[in-house]
């Protein structure tokens, strides 16, 4: 496929949005039983919950340059039983609803007692229990709009969902680490080990996945494609020579050797800086723990590049003579 | 999208019919337009051509009209440029005729050859041709010179008809087919329903071609075949159907020349010439029956079609007097023992077994499937006949043959199978077209020499004859040429569609002589239409030491900003089909059926755009002003309103109810073919699909060269002037004559010595095979490989890459190879390469494939295009990516015994020998652009010439508002 | 239910492009218009076409075929472009199964395109929605026109006939019983798309010749025999009682 930036953009930011929007939910409810120190409401949770949102609208943005017609972009809502898409259109709106209400919340510091229990922070619990499911359909609906393409084949596997739940994950956790750095230095730990659990699952989740597009079986094939059986098949002409929708939109346009690096970079990008930097940014340097937010993301950006050029369109057969 | 059936914008709906010119199949279209553009071209479901369909170049027909391309005022180049740069200024009509009439004038009342007008791919050779002949110069042709004349002379001098537009295979009733050496040919729409038609009836279809792609691609077998050697197969093809007594006897008893005997006393100079027994009575373009047959059962010579005799096809015998005769059939025979098929696979490639079945299947499916039809007739000599009996082989075949120096004797040796296979004019074989059958060889012929070219004077002659012996040809006393282009000459005596080839380099040599003013009219000649087109546009471009041209005035008529607009000192922006009237006349090609004559006419669907002017309108115009004796009255009056009225009132001679329609002639309409002008004609046309279709009675239409009743209804409607029998010509009389006089055997003309050989060669009347001559005169080791050219479906000519839609199909050009040249040469799949031949050489990206010959490369003709021609940006991908062939294509061979100058053809007729070309090819440096050479300095966008948009979405009727 | 479709000869097919620009040059102007060209003149025009034709090369030389191979929207059963249209733009027409797309609905997300495993979509840049062969549901039902009209204009341009069109739900339609005597088959089966066009493939005929058929009794060549004189020396004639 044809890496579309608006896509890139857009899964990465909110992936980080999320996974943000998790770690805050995770502090807090560890906070509740007492694992963790608790932290101010509106410095942390709220300010907190404003740059999860921040990253959200960041993908929302994003998104608006992928449509041909953004204006009629609520009609997107409009097939949510049979479309992922659609699926995805809806949960966003909904986890960004979500992530403001808790930050709201936050910010006016309003913590009734809804259970009669005595402890702080029932209400938002409850708003980021929801949110944690909230933000487990967005992964899964954002999963899904890929894997529920059975031809893409390197798409079609439960792998794809799971990576994009670990990735922004993983994204979302780093970024809290350093973001404690500064705000809550007490919590950098507890992050930090988390987003290096996360990152490293995520890595493991990736390179699964590396490992079974490269041992994929076409289904479909020349023969299939045009119906001769025939092992000595060529095309000479596709009916067009400057180029059409088919050869844009399916093709990354790069050499093998391109993607090969690609991947590499990702690996290191994503993965292997950051775990390092966590490693060391553990003890509680700010600047290195941004830093490895921040090389991750630029990692996330080559993997979403590669996960989307690799899948190879059973399309592209009949468009071979680029 | 959710009502479909609602009307998608109103607007003003008419719905026209006209004939289609996206090129020269001429099917009937029906066209809508909306708001005043035009909104859907299809077929005419009732035109008996195209019976409704259409091609990917009718259908674009809408982005040819509203082309950026289009020419819409008339130029004059800028005083001081270079012919080339393509520097225009507008002027006006009235000072365009004015130039022309001085210019024109002038020579016409001294000198009227230095006047040379040529015109490519058009339909209007009746028309140009009346023009230059009225005018007085002998220096006019059409494209039949290089495009397929040796299809027409080779079959006309055999049968009487030929394929290209004058007949073809009856593949309703045949079942075999063989096509051999076609892409896509001028009957493409009909050619596709038949073959599609004869496949589902179960037909079986063999393409002797070297490329497989279009129709050869759904060939049941495909034969490739090295280019130039189809002779080779078919001499052995004939060799091995002879030899097992494939072949129909009774046909060609009857019907050829097969059983007459052929005078082989060596002293005699009638030597070669079949043995007459009288004088006939009268002379006149027809063979006289006064030939002798041997016969069987008298064993005796015996007058030819004497009711009762059984003449003898094989043996040698002694006449009366002791002069040895024997059959042509039986010298076709000795000619052929030579060529086994074993001999013919090492020239052609092909295995002997396949050589040998392909004979037994044509031979067998034409003696045990014959055809009998209930439909009875009478022949010329008075025989009854029940029934029609057809051989169901049909062939067809086009460039491929048509296209080479050998091509001639190719095709003679093709007609010759056909018709020793009993196929001609029969049920499942080949079919005339009206007006042909025509007599062997037709009748017009051209002027004799020097003194029919006469100031003020028409041309005492037609432009373009039929030789049918050395005193018919067009020279001097010196046996020198008198046409511009040498046609007729002893070089290329049978040249019957005139060399327009070699018309530019000759008049820049001058040779032999200068002329003044060269009228190009829908003829690329500065790039796909002329050989060695890199040095063709430097002589139209060349000056003497004077500092003038040595050409000095070129006008181009045309529609488009081509590359030959760029050459011309005054342009004339002719209208596009959809604009204007036309017609495809029975004086020309029409559009015949084998069924009857039908011809067809245009009628404009939408009006003129800009100053465009029919280019009909332009003659009748200069016609008139010139006051050429057919357009004027006896007063010197103009005698035509404008063309439509031309069309209704002109008439070959006075009286003679004879003019360029057929259709509703007579006062009322109520005539075909010939009849009194009708002043409604056009109306009577129009009301009838454009289009007027006589079918004749189903007894006048087969076997028509010896049909009684059809020869005298072409009598009788003017369309023949004798109702004699054309025989077929296994062995050419006519050919021996020019071969006896280059012997020195006659007392007639005789060939200028360094030309003696040549003629004695190739004027063989039985055919031969021998290699190309170019191949002959190339080192072969160096150029070891064939090019050639095919026609894409998709595309016409040079015309259309100003087409939006058709140059996305075709958007720049390969050279298709086969791997093992690319792994001999060390290129791959996709890279640029070198095309050189011993003239030059070209640089081109290459395709592999496995589809082509291997000792074969080629490419699609004339999608590269000179930059900034066409109205198409400078970097577009034709003339940056898309080559074209013609560069490494010589109009003349190398220096040798028959000349300094000797035209790159073949040297009976003349026929340009583009698929002659011998190439390397070898990779491109890698430092070197990536990019085709020679490139050229783009021309600019001429005054007047449409915008050019970046983008665009068409919607008729909003289309030219939305700006 | 009728399901409309196309079955396309390849048997026949020669690969002329007829199909492409009459499909083209009546859907611009018509209720699928207009389509876009982009650099029309330029470098690498490029621009929105509903039916394309491709040209293979199967085997070596000599044993090549060349296969024109024309291809637009399939029109499939299963449509898997439907589904996954976030907006119900895409749609399958129950009334006939012709699968379309309402351009006033349309976001031009693409997700349908990458949902067609038959790259039969195209996005108009110009108006930035999704397009594909509409079955020409604006001529076939048509009744201002004839009916022998009422159908798609790559059906009517095409010269060699190998563009059918109806309903392959209809056993005794000219398309199934094609599809059933011609061994009609649709395009990767394997992904249960269910494709409403199907292709008929390449078939050939052969010509078989028995030796005996070169041999025959009316052999002309026995006519230009010359029968030999009488024989004048002895023979059994002169013996035998
Ligand atoms: N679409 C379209 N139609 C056209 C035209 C066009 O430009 N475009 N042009 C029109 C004109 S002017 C003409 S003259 C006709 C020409 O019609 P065709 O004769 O069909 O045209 P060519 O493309 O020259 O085809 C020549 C064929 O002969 C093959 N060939 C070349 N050399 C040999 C050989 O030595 N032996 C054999 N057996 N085959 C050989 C080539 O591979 C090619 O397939 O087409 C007319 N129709
Ligand atoms: N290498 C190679 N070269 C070849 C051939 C080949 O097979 N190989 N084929 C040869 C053959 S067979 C032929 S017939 C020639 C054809 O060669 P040409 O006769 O030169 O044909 P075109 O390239 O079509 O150029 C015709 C001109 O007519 C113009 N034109 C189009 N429509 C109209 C109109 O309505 N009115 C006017 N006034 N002008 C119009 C076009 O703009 C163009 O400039 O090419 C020959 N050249
Ligand atoms: S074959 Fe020629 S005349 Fe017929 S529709 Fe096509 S372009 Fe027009
Ligand atoms: S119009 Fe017919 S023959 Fe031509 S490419 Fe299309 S399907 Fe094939
Ligand atoms: S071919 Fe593609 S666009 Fe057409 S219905 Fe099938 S999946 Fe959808
Ligand atoms: S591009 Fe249009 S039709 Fe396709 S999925 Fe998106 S909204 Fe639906
Ligand atoms: S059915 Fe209509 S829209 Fe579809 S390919 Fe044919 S002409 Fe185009
Ligand atoms: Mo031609």
């Amino acid at each position: 496929m044809h890496p579309a930036f608006s896509v890139i953009f857009l899964t990465t930011l909110i992936g980080v949005g999320q996974g943000l929007f998790l770690a805050l939910v995770t502090g807090e409810s560890y906070a509740a039983v007492n694992l963790l120190p608790q932290q101010s409401s509106r410095e942390f949770y709220a300010v907190g919950a404003l740059l999860a949102m921040l990253f959200l609208i960041g993908g929302l943005i994003a998104s608006i340059f992928h449509l041909g017609h953004p204006e009629r972009g609520w009609r997107a809502a409009t097939r949510w039983r049979t479309s992922w898409l659609s699926r995805e259109v809806i949960v966003l709106p909904l986890m960004m609803g979500l992530v403001f209400l808790y930050g709201v919340v936050h910010f006016f510091d309003w913590h009734p007692d809804l259970f009669g229990v005595g402890t702080r922070n029932q209400l938002t619990l409850v708003i980021g229990a929801i949110g944690t499911v909230v933000a487990f359909a967005l992964f899964v609906s954002t999963g899904m709009v890929y894997a529920s393409i059975k031809f893409l084949q390197e798409w079609a596997s439960p792998l794809t969902v799971v990576n994009y739940i670990l990735l922004g994950g993983a994204s979302g956790f780093t970024f809290a680490t350093a973001f404690v750095a500064y705000n809550a230095p007490d919590l950098v730990t507890f992050y930090g080990t988390w987003a290096i659990i996360i990152t490293f699952a995520a890595l493991v989740g990736r390179v699964g996945s590396l490992f079974r597009n490269a041992r994929i079986k076409r289904h479909s094939n020349i023969q299939s494609a045009i119906g001769v059986r025939h092992p000595r098949i060529q095309q000479k002409a596709m009916g067009f020579m400057g180029g059409s929708y088919n050869t844009r939109e399916y093709h990354h346009g790069k050499g093998i050797s391109a993607l090969k690096s690609v991947r590499w970079t990702f690996l290191i990008l994503t993965f292997v800086v950051p775990l390092l930097l966590l490693w060391i940014g553990i003890a509680g340097n700010g600047t290195i723990l941004l830093a490895a937010f921040g090389v991750q993301y630029v990692g996330l950006l080559f993997e979403r590049w590669f996960f989307l050029a690799q899948a190879n369109h059973p399309q592209n057969l009949y468009y071979q003579t680029i | 999208m959710q009502e479909p059936t609602k009307g998608a914008a109103a607007g003003r709906i008419e719905v026209k019919n006209t004939t289609c010119y996206m090129c020269a199949c001429r099917c009937g279209i029906r066209v809508t337009v909306r708001d005043g553009e035009v909104r859907y071209i299809q077929g005419n479901p009732e035109h008996p051509l195209n019976k409704g369909v259409i091609c990917a170049k009718g259908a674009s027909g809408i982005m040819k009209q509203y082309s950026p391309a289009r020419l819409t005022r008339p130029l004059r180049r800028k005083p001081g440029s270079e012919r080339g740069d393509a520097e225009f200024e507008p002027i006006s009509w009235d000072e365009a005729f004015a130039t022309l009439e001085e210019r024109l004038g002038n020579i016409r009342a001294t000198d009227p050859k230095k006047f040379a007008l040529f015109t490519g791919r058009d339909q209007m050779q009746a028309l140009t041709g009346l023009f230059a002949k009225q005018f007085g110069t002998p220096n006019y042709a059409a494209h039949g010179g290089f495009c397929s004349v040796n299809m027409a002379a080779g079959m006309i001098y055999t049968i009487g008809g030929s394929f290209w537009e004058f007949g073809g295979p009856d593949l309703d009733r045949a079942k075999l087919f063989v096509m051999i050496g076609t892409a896509e040919d001028h009957h493409s729409n009909p050619m596709k329903i038949a073959i599609s038609q004869f496949k589902r009836n179960g037909g079986r279809f063999i393409s002797i071609n070297p490329v497989r792609t279009g129709y050869s691609a759904i060939a049941d077998e495909w034969i490739p075949i090295k280019p130039g050697t189809d002779a080779a197969l078919l001499l052995a093809l004939i060799h091995e159907i002879i030899k097992q007594g494939l072949y129909d006897r009774d046909f060609l008893v009857q019907y050829s020349n097969a059983a007459e005997l052929v005078n082989l006393d060596p002293a005699s100079s009638e030597y070669g010439m079949f043995v007459r027994f009288e004088v006939p009575p009268e002379e006149g373009c027809f063979d006289p029956q006064n030939k002798l047959w041997w016969d069987r059962d008298l064993d005796r010579p015996i007058s030819t079609h004497t009711p009762g005799a059984d003449p003898r096809l094989l043996g040698e015998f002694n006449l009366s007097d002791g002069t040895p005769v024997k059959p042509s059939f039986q010298l076709l025979k000795e000619r052929v023992e030579q060529y086994t098929p074993e001999w013919a696979a090492n020239i052609t490639g092909i295995p002997a077994e396949t050589i040998r079945r392909l004979a037994y299947e044509m031979g067998i499916t034409a003696r045990d499937e014959k055809i009998e039809l209930p439909i009875s007739w009478t022949d010329v000599w008075g025989n009854e006949h029940q029934t029609v009996t057809g051989n169901p082989v049909a062939f067809h075949a086009m460039r491929g043959l048509a296209a080479h120096s050998n091509g001639f004797h190719s095709i003679r040796a093709m007609s010759i199978l056909m018709s020793i296979l009993g196929t001609i004019d029969r049920p499942g074989g080949f079919r005339h077209k009206a007006p042909f059958p025509r007599p062997i060889p037709p009748c017009p012929k051209t002027p004799k020499g020097p003194e029919d070219v006469q100031p003020n004077t028409p041309l005492n002659g037609m432009p373009l004859g039929w030789p049918a012996d050395p005193d018919d040809l067009f020279v001097d006393e010196k046996g020198n040429p008198v046409r511009i282009d040498k046609g007729f000459s002893w070089e290329y005596p049978l040249s019957v569609h005139g060399l327009m080839h070699n018309a530019i380099t000759n008049a820049w040599r001058q040779d032999p002589y200068p002329i003044d003013t060269l009228f190009i009219f829908m003829a690329n000649m500065a790039w796909n239409s002329t050989m060695n087109t890199e040095q063709v546009r430097k002589m139209l471009n060349d000056k003497d030491e004077n500092g003038e041209y040595k050409i000095p005035f070129i006008v181009v008529a045309d529609a488009f900003q081509s590359e030959m607009v760029a050459y011309g000192d005054l342009i004339l922006p002719d209208t596009t089909y959809l604009e204007r009237h036309d017609v495809m006349s029975m004086l020309d090609r029409p559009i015949s059926e084998f069924d009857g004559p039908v011809d067809s006419v245009r009628i404009p669907v939408v009006p003129p755009t800009g100053d465009c002017k029919p280019f009909q309108e332009v003659l009748i115009e200069l016609g008139s002003r010139l006051k050429l004796p057919a357009f004027v009255t006896e007063e010197g009056k103009r005698k035509f309103r404008n063309y439509p009225d031309f069309i209704v009132n002109f008439e070959t001679a006075p009286g003679s109810g004879i003019g360029f329609l057929g259709g509703w002639r007579g006062k009322g309409g109520e005539k075909q073919m010939k009849g009194e002008p009708n002043p409604n004609q056009w109306e009577m046309y129009a009301k009838n699909n454009c289009v007027f279709h006589y079918e004749m009675p189903k007894s006048y239409q087969y076997m028509r060269n010896w049909n009684l009743g059809y020869l005298r209804w072409a009598q009788s409607h003017g369309m023949t002037r004798y109702a004699e029998p054309i025989n077929i010509h296994i062995y050419s009389e006519v050919l021996q004559k020019f071969r006896l006089a280059a012997q020195g055997k006659t007392h007639g003309r005789q060939p200028p010595a360094h030309l003696k050989k040549r003629i004695e060669t190739f004027f063989d009347p039985l055919p031969f095979y021998f290699e190309p001559l170019e191949a002959q005169l190339t080192d072969k080791h160096r150029y070891p490989l064939n090019a050639i050219t095919q026609r894409p479906m998709a595309m016409y000519h040079s015309w259309d890459s100003q087409n939006a839609w058709l140059r996305q199909i075709h958007t720049y050009n390969h050279i298709y190879v086969h791997p093992r040249v690319g792994a001999a040469q060390g290129f791959a799949d996709g890279d640029w390469v070198w095309v050189e031949s011993q003239w030059g050489k070209v640089r081109a990206l290459c395709k592999y494939s496995e589809a082509v010959e291997p000792g074969t490369v080629w490419t699609w003709n004339a999608i590269g295009k000179a930059a900034g021609a066409w109205n198409l940006e400078p970097n577009a991908n034709e003339s940056r990516q898309g080559f074209l062939l013609n560069h490494v294509i010589s109009e003349e061979l190398p220096p040798h015994d028959a000349g300094e100058h000797v035209s790159n053809s073949d040297p009976v007729t003349g026929q340009a020998a583009w698929y002659d070309v011998r190439v390397r090819i070898y990779k491109a440096n890698p430092e070197e652009e990536k990019m085709t050479w020679p490139q050229f300095k783009p021309m600019k966008p001429a005054p007047g010439t449409p915008k050019r948009r970046g983008w665009q979405a068409f919607f008729a009727g909003k289309f030219l508002k939305q700006g | 239910m009728t399901q409309l479709a196309l079955v396309i000869d390849l048997n026949v097919c020669v690969g002329c492009h007829a199909c492409v620009t009459s499909c083209k040059e009546w859907n611009t102007s018509g209720q699928a218009g207009p389509m876009f060209d982009d650099n029309p003149y330029g470098q690498d025009p490029t621009g929105t076409f509903f039916n394309r034709v491709q040209t293979y090369e199967i085997g070596e030389f000599p044993n090549t075929e060349t296969v024109h191979f024309p291809k637009s929207c399939l029109h499939c059963e299963d449509a898997p472009c439907v589904p996954v249209c976030p907006t119900g733009a895409s749609f399958k027409r129950t009334e006939d199964g012709i699968v379309l797309v309402d351009y006033d609905k349309c976001i031009g997300c693409k997700y349908c395109s990458w949902a067609c495993p038959y790259g039969a979509r195209e996005f108009d840049e110009q108006q930035k929605v999704m397009k594909k062969c509409t079955l020409c549901v604006d001529r076939i039902y048509d009744q201002s026109l004839p009916p022998a009209e009422r159908r798609p204009a790559c059906v009517m341009s095409c010269p060699t006939s190998a563009r059918l069109f109806g309903d392959v739900h209809d056993p005794d339609s000219e398309v199934s019983i094609a599809i059933r005597e011609r061994g009609g088959y649709q395009l990767m089966p394997e992904w249960g798309t269910k494709p409403a066009n199907h292709y008929l493939p390449r078939r050939k005929t052969r010509k078989v010749i028995h030796e005996d058929e070169l041999v025959r009794s009316d052999n002309p060549l026995r006519k230009e025999e010359i029968e030999s004189e009488h024989s004048r020396a002895p023979t059994l004639d002169d013996w035998l009682m």
